[in-house]
């Protein structure tokens, strides 16, 4: 439904993607990505990651028995679903979260989309979600967390993750 | 007071009005910019107006599909008649688990219900985490604005609070440092909260779920934290199918405020791991409204409150200027429903342009409904004395055409000559803040039969 042929998905997802203040960082097949991100987050003391190539840091999966322990992760390192080229929304089910709380709690967060998983528009989008889902959850996040609701200025990073990088490929 | 009382009082600082005017206009702008990107906006429109005609044609059924999957899914489904048994639900869903810190995120029904004073007087803390909304709960104020409940206060304004309240610096107004601020208090109240409460943008008759758009955080870090999820809902905002959202979810932000969707859009099926999900269904009047043929499509609203950013009346007034917990043209059309005497003044608050119903994404026929509530609100005689004679006066001169025409051509004559005092007093509300126009020499009547007459002579 409302569909469109020859639009540059890449291109519309990045120019919105900047538009809600997230950053792009493009990379092909066989760049590492922990390499690639080394001097993004210099700052980052521990990091939790759900993608391969990308380890966690300093992150003891024994000591966390509680979604409260994870109040102090730096960077959470996820695999996106699929995003939408419309308003760079990318889908996280909650499958493979060990716990929910992981993209919110996180002081910043990087998203790993596949260029070939960019669908157009939000018709596109709900054809491709398990209604039926077992992991009970799923969210759309499209850039860093914002508000402007002190006197309608843009404060990126509010109570969700400060930043938003997506790395695409 | 009603809302003219009140706007009175509101444009008597006149750089603050134009300040707010400005501001909610931008918003209005932002939304332009966002709806020109889509070329198929108006079959968007069209499509989320019908979709909600079905819902509401077919409530029952969707209501009863929506709470037996839910239920299927281990949420509970909890029916509440008005906002009194809506607050006492919550408040048992609490007590039976010992809550004595509850975290909120943004709810207008809520609001509507005063639950947070009723949960308060019960020994619960509550805490607003919306920013706007922890604003305004620390100084004791009501939003004026659904979705932005701080536009009526500048920066200083949250500076002030949170020097009081905080503890931050002293005549700060910079945005990000008070947002900073927030920040670190907020998580404190999300990591030692006992349950929390989130409203609920769209129920899934088909899967039982639900959703909630957020841009700040604050739901997911509430709801994700602690063990109890309390999801407020009034029964309006059921869809169909899951693939429905697809439509609401492209309008909605785009909508509200210039966005092309919110930065979360969260989807709750199941609860997590031990964790409790509860949902409170709110009638609360709108069945009431559902049954009245005139005023039923203004059950379509999914609140994103592009009505009140495009209203002159509202940006030039605020939404403290009405008497009812949804402000602006939305609101006053619910509101009569509710409490005709009480909130009387609201559906007179317009000059009947029609901006809202061109922006509303569910196609309410916003300024129809305006109109033929002031029928009711004057029939029902709850118009002001000076109002309902006035209309009277005006009726009795428009119905008799001669007399209108000598009226008309003695104002004609009077316009131009009568001292000042005699026109602009006490009796010409119009010339307030205005001039009177220039009058013509001749009526258009007069004109077009002289016109005629000279015309026919040249034939």
């Amino acid at each position: 439904m409302f569909g469109e042929d020859d639009i540059d998905l890449v291109s519309l997802f990045k120019e919105n993607l900047q538009f809600v203040g997230g950053k792009v960082l493009e990379i092909n097949d066989h760049q590492n990505i922990e390499a690639c991100i080394a001097d993004v987050y210099p700052f980052v003391k521990n990091r939790w990651s759900n993608v391969e190539g990308v380890g966690s840091l300093n992150i003891n999966a024994e000591e966390i028995v509680d979604a409260h322990d994870l109040k102090d992760i730096d960077l959470v390192v996820i695999k996106g679903e699929f995003g939408v080229a419309e308003n760079a929304a990318i889908w996280i089910p909650s499958s493979t979260l060990p716990y929910r709380v992981l993209p919110f709690i996180t002081q910043h967060l990087l998203i790993v989309l596949d260029k070939s998983d960019l669908v157009l528009n939000m018709h596109s989008a709900y054809r491709k979600i398990d209604i039926y889902s077992a992991s009970g959850f799923g969210v759309f996040i499209s850039g860093p967390s914002k508000t402007a609701d002190i006197e309608q200025s843009l404060v990126i990073g509010a109570h969700g993750s400060r930043s938003l990088l997506v790395v695409l490929r | 007071m009603n809302h003219s009382q009140l706007a009175a009082q509101f444009i008597k600082d006149d750089a603050r009005t134009d300040w707010h005017d400005k501001a909610l206009w931008f918003v209005r702008y932002k939304r332009d910019l966002q709806t020109k990107k889509v070329p198929e906006w108006e079959d968007l429109r069209k499509l989320a107006s019908q979709i909600k005609a079905n819902v509401l044609s077919n409530l029952d059924n969707y209501l009863v599909q929506f709470e037996e999957n839910a239920i299927k899914n281990g949420i509970h489904v909890h029916w509440a008649r008005d906002a009194h048994e809506h607050n006492e639900i919550i408040l048992k869903i609490l007590t039976d688990r010992n809550v004595r810190k509850m975290v909120k995120s943004k709810s207008m029904l809520t609001e509507e219900c005063h639950l947070n004073p009723y949960l308060i007087k019960n020994g619960i803390e509550v805490i607003d985490t919306d920013l706007g909304e922890r604003i305004i709960q620390l100084r004791n104020e009501t939003p004026s604005h659904i979705v932005l409940p701080a536009i009526h206060l500048k920066k200083e304004d949250v500076g002030e609070t949170f020097h009081k309240f905080l503890g931050s610096e002293k005549g700060a107004s910079d945005p990000n440092y008070l947002t900073e601020v927030a920040r670190g208090h907020l998580r404190e109240q999300f990591l030692t909260a006992d349950a929390a409460l989130t409203g609920v943008n769209f129920a899934i008759a088909e899967t039982g779920g639900f959703v909630v758009c957020t841009n700040e955080g604050n739901a997911d870090l509430g709801v994700h934290l602690a063990p109890v999820h309390i999801a407020s809902m009034g029964l309006e905002k059921i869809i169909p199918r899951q693939i429905d959202l697809g439509v609401f979810l492209r309008l909605l932000a785009r909508s509200a405020t210039g966005q092309p969707i919110t930065t979360y859009s969260s989807h709750f099926l199941k609860p997590e791991k031990d964790n409790e999900i509860h949902i409170v269904i709110v009638d609360n009047s709108r069945s009431e409204q559902l049954g009245r043929e005139d005023f039923r499509k203004s059950l379509y609203c999914i609140r994103c409150g592009a009505c009140m950013n495009t209203c002159p009346v509202y940006r030039r007034s605020g939404g403290h200027s009405y008497s009812y917990t949804v402000p602006g043209p939305i609101g006053s059309i619910l509101a009569p429903g509710i409490d005709l005497k009480k909130h009387a003044s609201m559906a007179f608050a317009s000059t009947l342009c029609g901006s809202c119903t061109d922006v509303c994404p569910v196609k309410i026929d916003i300024h129809h409904q305006l109109y033929k509530w002031r029928q009711i609100i004057a029939k029902e005689g709850k118009i002001s004395f000076s109002k309902r004679t006035m209309m009277k006066l005006m009726g009795y001169f428009f119905s008799r055409p001669k007399l209108y025409r000598f009226a008309g051509s003695m104002v004609r004559k009077v316009i131009p000559v009568a001292p000042r005092f005699m026109l602009y007093n006490k009796m010409n509300a119009w010339g307030k803040e205005r001039e009177l126009p220039q009058a013509p020499k001749k009526s258009f009547r007069e004109w077009y039969k002289s016109e005629n007459k000279a015309s026919n002579n040249e034939q």
